[in-house]
C-alpha cells in the first residue's frame, strides 16, 4: 500500500498523419522533431512523403463529388460545427501554439479566439456565393443564360506557420466545395494534428480535408507538379519560391494563387470556376 | 428537283488594302524593318505584306503605352473612357461591310459569318464594355478596383477582329492601355482597327498595335513593362506563357483549347440537333476552340442521328468565303490544313471510320471536307486532341452517367452541349459537366453579356461578362460590413 501520493505520468500523443478520416503514420516512417523555444522535446511528428502525398490527393478525390454535391447548407453545417469542435478545445490549442510558437498565452488565446470565429465566418459563406459571384446574362437572343461558381476540384495548401493563417486557407478552400491536402511546416504539426482531431469529429466527411506535416521545401514541389491537384494555394511559401511552383504547376496549368492574412471573399472565389449555361428558350 | 444555287459573291471593293503596312505605335503607322506576306487562304494569292515586328517594336509599342497610361488614359474618368468605347462601336458599325469582306479575305472564312456573326458581336462588344468603364465599383471587385497599367494581348487567326475586341474592350472600359499582336497570317482588320482608333481619336498609344509572329508574341509576353498577360491559343503555347512569367509579377488570362462535347440523349429533339451538330463542329471550318468536335451520342438512336446527319453534311456548301452562299470556307493556312490532314489520317490509322460527303474542292488555296469519323473510342487520338478543322469524332453512351464521364475524360473543359427536351436532365447534364461554357439545345453562341473560358487545361480566367472584368483589374478596397 503506496502512502506517500505519486506523481502522475502524463499520457503524450503520437503525432502522426491526417488521410481519409484515419490518422496513418508516413509511410516513409518518417518523423521530424518539434522542440519548444528552451529545447525541450515536444513531439516526433510524421514527415510526410511523396507517397503520402499522392495517397492523400486520391483521398481528396474520391471526395471530391460527394463534398462539391452536398448542399451549400449541409457544407455550412459543418463547417460551423468544425467552430462548435474547436470552441470546445480552445485551451488545448491555446498551450500548443504558446509550446510551438513561443508567443504570449494572451497572443494565443486571441488567435485560437480568431480561428475560432473564421470558421463561423466562412460558414456563413456557402449558401452566399452563388448570390455574389453568379450571374444572369442578358444575351441578345431566345437564351436564358446564367453563370454559376464551382469549386475546381482538389486544392493543395502550403500553410505558414501560423495557426490562423492555417485555417483561413483550408476554410477558404473547402466552403465551396473543394477538398484539399494541407502541408504543414515545423511546430505547426502540434497544433494541425490536434486539429484534425476536431475534424474527425466534425461530421466532415473523410477526405475533404487530408494533413500531412513535414518539409514544405520538399512537399511544396511534388503537389506543384502533381497532375490531379487543380488547385494550389502558396501563402505559407516565401516570394522567392513562388516561380519554382508556378512553373512546376503550368504543366496542367494548376490555379495558382497566394494571399495576406485577413478574410475575404476573393479567396473562396479564387478556387472556384465560373460555368455559363445558356438554354434554349422557345414552346 | 434539286435547287442549284447561283453564284452571290459579294463584291471586294468595299476594301482597299495596302500593299505594305507598318506597326501601330502611339497613334501613328510606323514602318516596319521586315516584313512577311499575307495571303487569302481560298485562292494563295497575296493580300498584302505585314511587318515582322521584333523586341525594339514591342519596346517602343509598351513605352508608347506606359506613357498613354499615366499620362493620358489613367487620369481620364470611366465616363469619358466609356464615351471613347462608344466611338469606336458606332465607327465598327458603320464601316461593318468593310471589316466583314477584309475579314473574309485574309482569314477565309465566309462571308455570311463574318457579316452576321464576327463584325456585329465585335461592335457588341466595344459597346458593352463602353457602359461598364463609369460602373466598375459595382462589378464586385470591391470600391475604386484599379487598372494593371499595360496589357499585352496576343490573340489567334480564327476570329481575328473578334478576339481583338474581346481582349481590347475590356481593358480598354477597365483603364489599361494596350500593345496588341494580331495573328501572323491574320493582320489585316487589326490594322484597318487602327484607322477606327485615330477615326475615334483615341489618345495616342491607348491602342498599339505590333504586327509578327511567335518571337514577336514571346517579346511581349517577357517585357518587363508589361503587367498583365491575355493570351488565346493553344494550350501548348498557354503552357509556355505559363512558365514565363511564372517569376513575375504579371498576371495572365489564357483562353487556349478545348475537346467540346456535344451530348445527345435519346430524347433530343432529331433535326434541330443535327443543325446543332453541323453548327457544332462546321461553323467557322472547326476552326473554334470550343467547337463540339466530339458528338457523344445515346446510342439507341446513334444510327439515326448519323444517318441524318450525313443527309445534311451532304448539303453543306464548301467553297467561295465570298460567296453569300458559302457554308464552309478555306481553311486558314497550309500549315493548319496539313495538321488536320495529319489527325484525320491518324484516326483513319487507328480504325475509325471517316465519311465526307462529296466536294468539290480548288486546287488553289486550302480546303477540308467537312468530315465525320465513326466509331471512335476514348483512346483514340482523334477523341482526345483539339483538330481545329471541319472534323467530328462520334462516340457512343448507354447511361446518362457514361456520357458525363466521357465528356470529362480529357484535360480540356472548354465546352460543352447538351440536347434533350427533358429540363431536369439538361441541368443534371450542365451540373456535372466540367466545362466553362455549356450550351444546351444550341451550341456555340457568343455575346458580350456572357462570360467565356474553360476549366482545366483550357486555361486562366473568363472573358466577357461582369467575370471578364476581374481579368483586367486589381481588386479594390473591401466594402462590406466587418
Amino acid at each position: 500500500m503506496a502512502t506517500k501520493k505519486e506523481s502522475r505520468v502524463e499520457v503524450k500523443k503520437t503525432y502522426k498523419l491526417f488521410i481519409n478520416g484515419a490518422f496513418p503514420r508516413s509511410e516513409s516512417g518518417r518523423v521530424f522533431e518539434v522542440t519548444a523555444k528552451n529545447g525541450d522535446f515536444i513531439a516526433n511528428p510524421a514527415l510526410a512523403s511523396r507517397k503520402d502525398l499522392r495517397d492523400a490527393v486520391t483521398a481528396a478525390r474520391a471526395a471530391q463529388s460527394g463534398w462539391s454535391k452536398a448542399t451549400a447548407y449541409n457544407r455550412g453545417q459543418i463547417l460551423y460545427r468544425i467552430a462548435e469542435m474547436l470552441e470546445g478545445r480552445a485551451d488545448q490549442f491555446e498551450s500548443e501554439i504558446v509550446f510551438t510558437s513561443h508567443v504570449t498565452p494572451a497572443k494565443a488565446k486571441a488567435l485560437v479566439a480568431e480561428a475560432i470565429d473564421r470558421w463561423v465566418w466562412y460558414a456563413g459563406w456557402s449558401d452566399k456565393l452563388q448570390a455574389v459571384s453568379g450571374a444572369t446574362n442578358p444575351v441578345s437572343g431566345p437564351f436564358f443564360n446564367f453563370s454559376i461558381s464551382e469549386p475546381q476540384g482538389v486544392v493543395a495548401i502550403a500553410s505558414s506557420d501560423s495557426f490562423l493563417e492555417f485555417i483561413d486557407a483550408i476554410a477558404a478552400a473547402v466552403v465551396s466545395g473543394n477538398t484539399s491536402v494541407v502541408l504543414v511546416p515545423g511546430g505547426l504539426a502540434v497544433p494541425a494534428m490536434s486539429f484534425a482531431e476536431v475534424l474527425a469529429t466534425s461530421d466532415l466527411p473523410a477526405g475533404v480535408i487530408n494533413i500531412l506535416t513535414g518539409s514544405l521545401d520538399e512537399l511544396a514541389p511534388w503537389a506543384a507538379s502533381h497532375m490531379d491537384i487543380d488547385g494550389f494555394d502558396i501563402s505559407g511559401i516565401q516570394k522567392k519560391k513562388h516561380g519554382a511552383l508556378k512553373e512546376a504547376g503550368a504543366e496542367n496549368l494548376k490555379r495558382i494563387h497566394s494571399f495576406g492574412s485577413g478574410k475575404t471573399p476573393a479567396r473562396i472565389l479564387a478556387f472556384m470556376e465560373s460555368k455559363t449555361v445558356w438554354h434554349s428558350v422557345g414552346v | 428537283m434539286t435547287f442549284e444555287y447561283a453564284p452571290a459573291p459579294e463584291s471586294r471593293s468595299i476594301v482597299s488594302i495596302k500593299p505594305k503596312y507598318g506597326h501601330f505605335i502611339n497613334g501613328s503607322f510606323v514602318a516596319g524593318k521586315k516584313h512577311f506576306p499575307t495571303i487569302n487562304p481560298a485562292t494563295e494569292e497575296i493580300l498584302s505584306h505585314i511587318a515582322l515586328g521584333g523586341t525594339s517594336d514591342v519596346d517602343k509599342a509598351v513605352m508608347a503605352a506606359q506613357k498613354a497610361y499615366t499620362k493620358t488614359w489613367s487620369k481620364l474618368s470611366g465616363k469619358e473612357r466609356g464615351k471613347y468605347l462608344y466611338r469606336i462601336a458606332r465607327i465598327l458599325q458603320e464601316r461593318a461591310r468593310e471589316f466583314a469582306v477584309l475579314e473574309t479575305l485574309d482569314n477565309g472564312k465566309p462571308i455570311r459569318e463574318t457579316r452576321d456573326i464576327d463584325i456585329p458581336l465585335v461592335a457588341a462588344h466595344f459597346f458593352y464594355h463602353a457602359g461598364w468603364a463609369d460602373k466598375l465599383d459595382y462589378a464586385g471587385l470591391g470600391h475604386n478596383p484599379k487598372a494593371y497599367g499595360v496589357a499585352g494581348q496576343i490573340i489567334p487567326w480564327n476570329f481575328p477582329l473578334l478576339m481583338l475586341a474581346w481582349k481590347v474592350a475590356p481593358a480598354l472600359a477597365t483603364g489599361n492601355t494596350v500593345v496588341l499582336k494580331p495573328a501572323e497570317t491574320t493582320s489585316l482588320t487589326a490594322l484597318l482597327f487602327a484607322e477606327v482608333c485615330q477615326q475615334a481619336e483615341l489618345p495616342d498609344g491607348v491602342v498599339n498595335i505590333v504586327t509578327g509572329d511567335g518571337s514577336t508574341g514571346s517579346a511581349i509576353v517577357n517585357h518587363p513593362g508589361i503587367h498583365k498577360i491575355a493570351f488565346t491559343g493553344s494550350t501548348e503555347v498557354g503552357k509556355k506563357i505559363a512558365r514565363a512569367i511564372a517569376s513575375t509579377d504579371k498576371k495572365a488570362t489564357l483562353e487556349l483549347g478545348g475537346k467540346g462535347a456535344n451530348i445527345v440523349f435519346d430524347d433530343a429533339p432529331v433535326d434541330e440537333t443535327v443543325e446543332g451538330i453541323v453548327n457544332g463542329i462546321f461553323f467557322n471550318q472547326g476552326h473554334v476552340c470550343c467547337a463540339g468536335s466530339r458528338l457523344i451520342v445515346q446510342e439507341s438512336i446513334a444510327e439515326e442521328i448519323i444517318e441524318k446527319l450525313k443527309v445534311r453534311m451532304a448539303k453543306i456548301r464548301v467553297g467561295d468565303p465570298l460567296d453569300k452562299n458559302t457554308d464552309l470556307g478555306a481553311i486558314n493556312s497550309k500549315e493548319q490544313l496539313i495538321k488536320i490532314k495529319e489527325l484525320s489520317a491518324i484516326g483513319d490509322a487507328e480504325g475509325a471510320e471517316r465519311w465526307s460527303p462529296q466536294c468539290d474542292l480548288s486546287n488553289k488555296g486550302f480546303w477540308f471536307a467537312p468530315t465525320i469519323f465513326t466509331g471512335v473510342t476514348q483512346a483514340h487520338r482523334i477523341a482526345q486532341e483539339e483538330i481545329f478543322g471541319p472534323v467530328l469524332s462520334v462516340l457512343t453512351f448507354r447511361t446518362p452517367q457514361e456520357a458525363m464521364d466521357k465528356a470529362n475524360n480529357t484535360p480540356f473543359g472548354l465546352s460543352a452541349g447538351i440536347w434533350s427536351e427533358k429540363g431536369s436532365r439538361i441541368f443534371w447534364a450542365s451540373q456535372h459537366l466540367k466545362a466553362g461554357v455549356i450550351w444546351a439545345n444550341t451550341f456555340n453562341k457568343f455575346d458580350p453579356a456572357s462570360p467565356f473560358g474553360g476549366y482545366k487545361e483550357s486555361g486562366w480566367g473568363r472573358e466577357g461578362g461582369k467575370h471578364g472584368l476581374a481579368a483586367y483589374l486589381k481588386n479594390g478596397k473591401e466594402t462590406g460590413a466587418k
